[in-house]
């Protein structure tokens, strides 16, 4: 940035340089900024003592409750999480495969039901009631529920040329729930997009299709990247599920470990790994949000 | 009789119970300017919304060049792409540039490729002193510069007629002036125009034929001398006399 208010140089030069005075911050304002710092600092330290306090208070509540010792050596183990970690990362990799797979389905699942639910006209009313019906049963049914019947309902139609494999029939069923979220998402997105915008388009002589392409979706689009993200953050915890099919992902390969050892720090530890990937992703969303929002607010009228 | 470029027959138009349009009857001959003048909620933007097919009229006709558009076999997006419409709200897209605002219906619609598309809004934008704002995004404009540009866009695709809904109501009083010298030169240049607005001087001083609309009725229609000047029905002279008091029109 230019111009930098308060620099000398920033000052002289809009006063067009030269003749005129260099400036100086006034005394007022000098004592401003001293009480402003003043006051940071002691903020600063209001926030990490009373930081400090909770965690003190949470820490001597959990090693003075009576069960604490047990609880300790079943899921805090050192020696069980070294053992458990390779092995939980190896599982990892299918939940990452998972999420990446069942994510671009699910935009292009979800969009798709969300433009299919904006079509006029009686010619398409069997598609617009399809996708409202589909949308409001997957909203409804419990996504374990949809696994379980995925994973094992299927399978014993013995249909012939029909996987038997739970990984990839689990992975349908998240994409089958998911693409209900996000349809939703995206139609919301679609109903924020002033109707001023499709009249200017339709006015300009574009179909009604060219408006929802060119004017419509990449604005409604843009405004719903946070919530997507959300969703995205929710799927990736989500691929958890597909191991009550036998799939050996991250969860499952904990509970290998567990069912030899009988000890439960490898579920601890596929917790972990689980928020590793998380919690940058939620960050991820925010920053995100906080961006799109600052960028709104520089806008004009429109 | 030449035909029109616009003519309305008879035209109603409701919403509901409300009647907004009552049996109008109105002609634009072609390189004129016609002005629709009334007060606020008297069914103006009505009138043009229907001219470009974004409502549908209860009864009545509309003519486009000899044509009828309300004809429920008419091939509507054909029609709008002849009609060219400046908003009062500007609506331009604003996740695209000036330059992609303005080439999107030449492109898409008319299956002008990028090139010219672009040459041709760029001659436009420099006529109309924005050729420095092709890249920006419109939320980076001021109001009349966006309005400017909204136009450059309602006549990148060359359209038969030019219809304008207020145009300058959203506009600083400093930036009005800049907006009104471009529809003074779509004038000279011949283009048909249909324009509402508050700004009787303006509409006096541009309008071939005024058009006072009273609660959905045409009350009174003419050279502007005659309504401004002559009004022979009371409930005009009543509207012009508000608006002179509210000193927006110059005695
Ligand atoms: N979509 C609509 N639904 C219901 N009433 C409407 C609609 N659009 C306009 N109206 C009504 O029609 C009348 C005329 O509106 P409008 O044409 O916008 O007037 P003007 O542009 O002259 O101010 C108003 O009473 C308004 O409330
Ligand atoms: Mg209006």
């Amino acid at each position: 940035m230019s111009a930098e208010v308060g620099t000398p140089t920033a000052e002289s030069r809009r006063r067009g340089g030269g003749a005129a005075e260099p400036y100086r911050p006034s005394d007022r304002r000098l004592a401003r900024e001293a009480y402003r710092r003043q006051r940071a600092r002691r903020s600063a330290l209001i926030a990490a003592l009373s930081t400090a306090a909770t965690a003190l208070v949470l820490y001597l509540v959990v090693v003075n409750s009576p069960g604490w010792q047990r609880t300790r050596e079943t899921f805090f183990n050192a020696h069980y999480a070294w053992q458990a970690l390779p092995e939980v990362l190896k599982g990892l990799r299918v939940n990452l495969e998972l999420m990446v797979c069942c994510g671009v389905l699910i935009l292009v699942f979800g969009l798709l039901l969300a433009v299919l639910r904006t079509l006029r006209g009686p010619v398409f009313l069997p598609v617009r009631l399809l996708a409202t019906v589909y949308v409001d049963f997957f909203l409804g049914l419990p996504m374990i529920i949809c696994l379980l019947i995925m994973i094992t309902g299927v399978p014993a139609l013995r249909l012939t040329g029909v996987t038997t494999d739970p990984l990839l029939l689990g992975g349908a069923a998240l994409v089958l729930t998911y693409s209900a979220y996000v349809s939703e998402v995206f139609r919301a997105g679609i109903q924020s997009v002033h109707p001023s915008q499709r009249a200017a388009a339709r006015s300009l002589g574009l179909s009604n299709a060219q408006a929802m392409r060119y004017v419509v979706l990449p604005q409604a689009v843009r405004r719903v990247v946070p919530p997507l993200l959300n969703n995205l953050v929710s799927l990736q915890k989500d691929t958890g599920l597909v191991s009550i099919g036998g799939v050996i992902d991250a969860v499952y390969a904990a509970k290998i470990i567990t069912s030899q050892t009988f000890n439960y720090t490898p579920y601890l530890v596929s917790a972990l790994v689980f928020l590793v990937l998380t919690i940058p992703m939620t960050r991820f969303t925010d920053w995100t949000t906080a961006r799109l929002n600052r960028r709104q607010h520089q806008g004009g009228t429109v | 009789m030449t035909e029109s470029v616009l003519r309305f027959e008879s035209v109603r138009k409701g919403f509901g119970e409300h009647l907004v349009l009552h049996d109008v009857e109105l002609a634009v001959p072609a390189h004129s300017v016609t002005a629709l003048i009334g007060a606020s909620g008297s069914g103006k933007s009505t009138l043009m919304r229907c001219a470009n097919l974004l409502e549908e009229i209860d009864d009545g006709a509309i003519f486009l060049d000899g044509e009828e558009i309300t004809d429920p076999r008419a091939d509507q997006d054909t029609i709008r792409r002849r009609i060219g419409v400046v908003f009062q709200a500007y609506n331009l897209f604003p996740h695209m540039t000036v330059l992609d605002n303005i080439t999107l219906a030449p492109r898409r619609v008319h299956g002008v490729g990028r090139a010219e598309a672009e040459a041709g809004a760029r001659e436009l934008l420099d006529r109309l002193g924005l050729a420095d704002k092709a890249g920006e995004y419109p939320d980076r404009l001021s109001g009349g510069q966006q309005q400017r540009v909204a136009i450059v866009r309602a006549l990148a695709t060359g359209p038969r007629l030019l219809l304008l809904d207020e145009i300058t109501a959203a506009l600083d009083p400093e930036l009005v002036g800049e907006v009104l010298a471009v529809v003074r030169g779509l004038k000279e240049q011949g283009m048909t125009m249909v324009l509402c607005t508050h700004e009787m001087g303006f509409a006096r001083e541009v309008a071939d034929q005024v058009c006072f609309l009273d609660a959905g009725v045409v009350l009174e229609q003419g050279p502007p001398e005659q309504v401004f000047g002559d009004p022979q029905q009371e409930r005009t002279r009543q509207f012009l006399s508000r608006v002179v008091a509210a000193g927006r029109l110059p005695r």
